[in-house]
């Protein structure tokens, strides 16, 4: 029976149960590692002990020569055939001679000097051990500062350790200096490095198949797209030849981009053995010291210029950015931070001096809330400490300070366009959901008691669907700008609807809400549609900037869904108006006895999806000439509407949405201990229209999660020899179910100009808990005059904090000039 | 380096499914799972005993599977994810899993599941505390354990209801 009505169903902005959970709960999710090919082999890495060394001699005799082992790879044999890694930046960066495997320098520990290839993983194991290396020791540098001086210096070719440096000035700083009412000086402030430890580790399979000649991947990168432009110029091959294909990936939060130059030695490794197939699974310890983490970042002579209200109307700095020992992805956190120039607030003047430098580190990747959150942190410190110099209350200072409702589309000093929001909105939220009042009282009556509870806010953005025409602001020749993603919908043979997308979602859930899109432009069930997500360079849906980061997908890749699924009905309209002898104004969508179909109204024949698709597809001879552009196979390619930014200005539309976080974390310091612990949570969110709330819901704990382990319990340590002291999670402790708080959340919506849908990327959440722990515990020190001044804080450095200001110790680390 | 242990023959329970193989001494319960039984639910996410996404039961108890030798298996009844459905339909916890929001990436998953039946196998009206307590041995990444919270007590709503 036909239905006479269609039923209206908004798919989008419901919660569509997940399509993914289905294999996932029945432990039949497809991770890299599952994967296993014929007569496969395994590679393990020899890596370095020390963080900076000279190679005197690697002998590989010992592994050659052990049963189970087929060859051994090394530097120098990589150097020879292949062209080191393509740098992003300009010269001094440019000039970096960047291998997969070190040739004649260590520049971190851990970093691979050799690959061992084996039949067995223990064998691999067993192997890496026979080969002998022999160093000789350098100088390590593991400070930023330290590296400016280039007393060591990393990277010989490039004759320092400066990466890069750009001013970033705007408005007239002067003007507003020489007429402020208070000027606040602080001395230096620290974001401390961290990474979001995806539990699942990097993944390789690489076959360098000498019967067609071209390389197959089967991995876990993130952004396949950005990798093999990297490996086609480093290995020398078309990229046509390169196949990617990634499955369901275990995390991945942006450290999972960087695993290219793995990816080139498995595939090296594979070459020299004959094309068997080669798998390398990196070990967590392999993981914490080598992968990727995220900047370190330093904050110096920090100046604030504020009227008499408290509202900031000048400021300037020095952001001085340690990217390890290779920029690799880097420098782009030089500009990318950019995004969220002035955060949340309406300062108009501002001059950041910016320089990044390498030292003896792992180098660092894109790690959710990347190069962003160092900044938003920085200034939710600078919003903080002037408030607290000023005694002024710190939710009075926020709204003092924020750019209001009515100003937007806002546009910041450095042209980007915030396209909505409402923060005072989402302050009112968060300080209901947490009972401000009731703490505040609290507080009160528990410092009588002498115990030292804090109430901190943190007001923070997450900029989605970037421009990488801000490539350019760093290196005037990089040939990137704007940001598209490609989509396909069709109708398969039988009429099944499938979706295919260019990303590799890890956990996102992109399989439901590209399914919810199709829906509702065909007005059927989410079930009915099917999706391909994970990134296969042979479903030819990708472009350049295809893979899963910098929170996007709800705008660009659900834009390029639309945008194919729309393509597919127009063609499916043609061809049911012939076929049905209707006109297209008379059809509608909708499902009927056979599952989906189009019928006309007037008359109540109707055609289902197999009989479209038969005709396309088998049955072609009926087809009238006019019809034959029909493919009923639609790609689409979505592209975001920006232009080129002026890289003299540094000026110019870098992001196009804005979703907005406001965390308020109430903490007390244990008297005993020095243990902070967060006694209330609240998270509150902005994305905009929300496709599926409970999957943007999980974001913001995820993130949260993320944001309160950094805070108070994850850090990567390092010595003063390089040497790194977290290198196994017993050590780096990532967050427990015994430490996360119940985190209370709200929402607003602001929805999106910039987006079809009214909705904005989010899921990396702009650290927003980094920023509201560091504000809590200063709210609670503030009285003893201490100034959290790093983004790391533990029962150890604030026993410090206070134990120094007890003795007299401590260093004035803020100075206030009143004029008034 | 000294000459390879010789292999060591091993009968084991799997799901319910009796098995025989013969692996090296040194093979983990993990490993032996996962590559010789083909069963890739179970997962790795360290080296050091602390995420659990290696999780299964081991005689009805919640074992870290990358920690123990398969020897230490022999004899054993084994539960892993792929033991968890039955005729094709979702446990009771898988359910609940799903209808909370539960899981992201999925890779954390199979452990919780496991470390979750074993807390309402004896324990069906667990406090938060406790709930909390029989997971601190399994690290997830994606979900900030909110929604994880959340399934584990769903999951012992339907199963008081049967
Ligand atoms: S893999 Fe077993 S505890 Fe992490
Ligand atoms: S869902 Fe990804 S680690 Fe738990």
């Amino acid at each position: 029976m036909v239905k006479t009505e269609t039923e209206e169903k908004n798919w989008v902005g419901r919660p569509v149960p997940r399509k993914e959970e289905n294999r996932l709960l029945r432990g039949r999710g497809k991770f890299a590692d599952d994967i296993k090919l014929r007569n496969m082999l395994y590679l393990g890495f020899v890596r370095s002990s020390y963080a900076h060394a000279r190679i005197v001699a690697v002998d590989t005799s010992r592994a050659q020569a052990r049963k189970g082992v087929v060859s051994v790879l090394t530097g120098p044999e990589i150097a020879s055939e292949t062209q080191p890694f393509l740098e992003i930046g300009p010269e001094p960066c440019a000039k970096i001679k960047d291998y997969p495997l070190a040739v004649s320098k260590i520049r971190y520990q851990g970093e691979p000097v050799a690959a061992v290839l084996a039949e067995s993983p223990a064998l691999a194991v067993d192997a890496v051990e026979l080969v002998d290396v022999q160093y000789e020791p350098l100088d390590p540098v593991v400070d930023v500062e330290e590296a400016l001086k280039d007393e060591s210096v990393l990277h010989e070719e490039a004759a320092t350790n400066r990466v890069w440096r750009g001013v970033f000035e705007y408005g007239n700083v002067d003007q507003a200096f020489a007429e402020a009412a208070y000027v606040v000086d602080i001395d230096r402030l620290h974001f401390h490095r961290f990474s979001s430890t995806p539990l699942e580790t990097n993944v390789i399979l690489a076959q360098w198949d000498g019967k067609d000649e071209r390389i197959y991947y089967w991995c876990n990168n993130s952004f396949p797209s950005f990798a093999i432009q990297f490996l086609a110029a480093h290995l020398g091959v078309p990229i046509d030849r390169i196949r990617v294909e990634t499955s369901d990936i275990g995390g991945s939060f942006g450290i999972k981009i960087t695993s290219y130059p793995q990816m080139a030695v498995c595939a090296l490794a594979s070459r020299k053995a004959g094309g068997r197939a080669v798998k390398w699974v990196e070990t967590r310890s392999e993981h914490m010291l080598a992968s990727a983490h995220g900047n370190e970042r330093t904050f110096r002579r920090t100046r604030v210029a504020l009227d008499r209200q408290g509202v900031i109307t000048a400021l300037v700095s020095e952001h001085l950015d340690d990217c390890g020992a290779y920029p690799r992805y880097e420098p782009l956190g030089c500009v990318i931070w950019s995004q969220v120039f002035p955060g949340v607030y309406r300062f108009r003047n501002a001059r950041i001096d910016f320089t990044q430098a390498v030292t003896n580190k792992c180098p660092v990747g894109p790690n959710r809330g990347y190069s962003r959150m160092q900044h938003l942190w920085f200034l939710e410190r600078v919003v903080d400490i002037c408030a607290h110099q000023l005694a002024i209350p710190a939710d009075e200072m926020r709204l003092r300070n924020y750019i209001r409702r009515e100003e937007f589309p806002y546009t910041t000093p450095n042209g980007c366009v915030y396209d909505s929001g409402n923060y005072a909105k989402m302050l009112d939220v968060a300080k209901a959901l947490i009972g401000w009042e009731e703490w505040k009282k609290k507080q009160a009556s528990a410092r009588e008691e002498g115990r030292l509870i804090g109430i901190g806010i943190g007001t923070t953005l997450d900029s989605g669907t970037n421009n990488f025409g801000q490539s350019q602001i760093v290196n005037p020749a990089a040939p990137f700008s704007g940001n598209s993603q490609g989509a396909n919908c069709k109708l398969d043979i039988y009429g099944e609807v499938v979706v295919a997308v260019g990303s590799c979602p890890q956990g996102q859930g992109h399989e439901t809400t590209a399914a919810q899109v199709v829906a509702d432009v065909l007005n059927i069930h989410p079930d009915t549609v099917t999706v391909r997500t994970g990134f296969d360079t042979e479903r030819n849906v990708h472009t350049g900037f295809s893979g899963t980061y910098a929170s996007q997908f709800a705008v660009s890749g659900l834009s390029a869904v639309h945008g194919a699924a729309q393509k597919l009905k127009h063609e499916m309209t043609r061809l049911a108006a012939f076929a049905l002898q209707a006109s297209s104004d008379d059809l509608e969508f909708g499902s009927g006895s056979t599952g989906p179909e189009i019928r006309s109204r007037s008359t109540g024949a109707s055609i289902n999806y197999w009989g479209l698709s038969n005709i396309v597809n088998v049955n072609s001879a009926v087809l009238p000439p006019e019809l034959h552009d029909i493919t009923l196979n639609c790609r689409y390619v979505w592209r975001a509407p920006f232009k080129v930014p002026d890289k003299e200005k540094k000026y110019g539309s870098l992001t196009l949405t804005y979703a907005s976080q406001l965390h308020i974390a109430v903490v007390e310091i244990e008297p005993e201990t020095f243990i902070p612990r967060i006694l209330d949570y609240a998270a509150v969110d902005d994305c905009g229209t929300r496709i599926n709330p409970p999957i943007v819901e999980g974001q913001v704990y995820g993130a949260t999660a993320h944001g309160i382990g950094a805070a108070l319990m994850e850090r990567c340590v390092y010595d003063s020899l390089g040497n790194m002291l977290t290198s196994t999670f017993s050590d780096y402790t990532p967050i427990t179910a015994m430490n996360m708080p119940n985190v209370k959340y709200g929402h607003i919506e602001t929805p999106s100009p910039h987006s079809y849908s009214g909705a904005k990327g989010m899921g990396e959440g702009g650290a927003a808990p980094l920023h509201a722990i560091s504000a809590a515990l200063q709210d609670a020190l503030s009285a003893r005059g201490i100034v959290i001044a790093d983004s790391f804080n533990n029962g150890d450095s604030l026993f410090r904090a206070l134990a120094e200001q007890k003795s007299g110790q401590g260093t004035k680390p803020v100075k206030v000039e009143r004029r008034s | 380096m000294p000459d390879e242990p010789a292999p060591v023959t091993l009968k084991l329970k799997v799901n319910g499914k009796p098995c025989a193989l013969t692996v090296e001494p040194r093979r983990l319960l993990v490993e032996l799972l996962r590559e010789d039984l083909d069963l890739t639910g179970t997962h790795v996410g360290c080296d050091s005993s602390y995420c659990g996404a290696c999780t299964v039961l081991m005689n009805g108890r919640a074992v870290k599977s990358c920690t123990m030798f398969g020897v230490q298996a022999d004899g054993a009844e084994i539960v892993t994810v792929e033991g968890l459905e039955k005729d094709g339909q979702l446990g009771p916890i898988q359910t609940a899993f799903a209808e909370a929001y539960g899981l992201q990436c999925g890779y954390c998953t199979p452990g919780l599941l496991l470390s979750a039946l074993q807390l309402l196998g004896s324990n069906p009206k667990p406090q938060e505390s406790e709930i909390r307590k029989a997971i601190a041995g399994n690290t997830c990444r994606c979900t900030g354990y909110q929604n994880v919270l959340k399934a584990i007590r769903l999951a012992a709503e339907h199963m008081a209801k049967g």
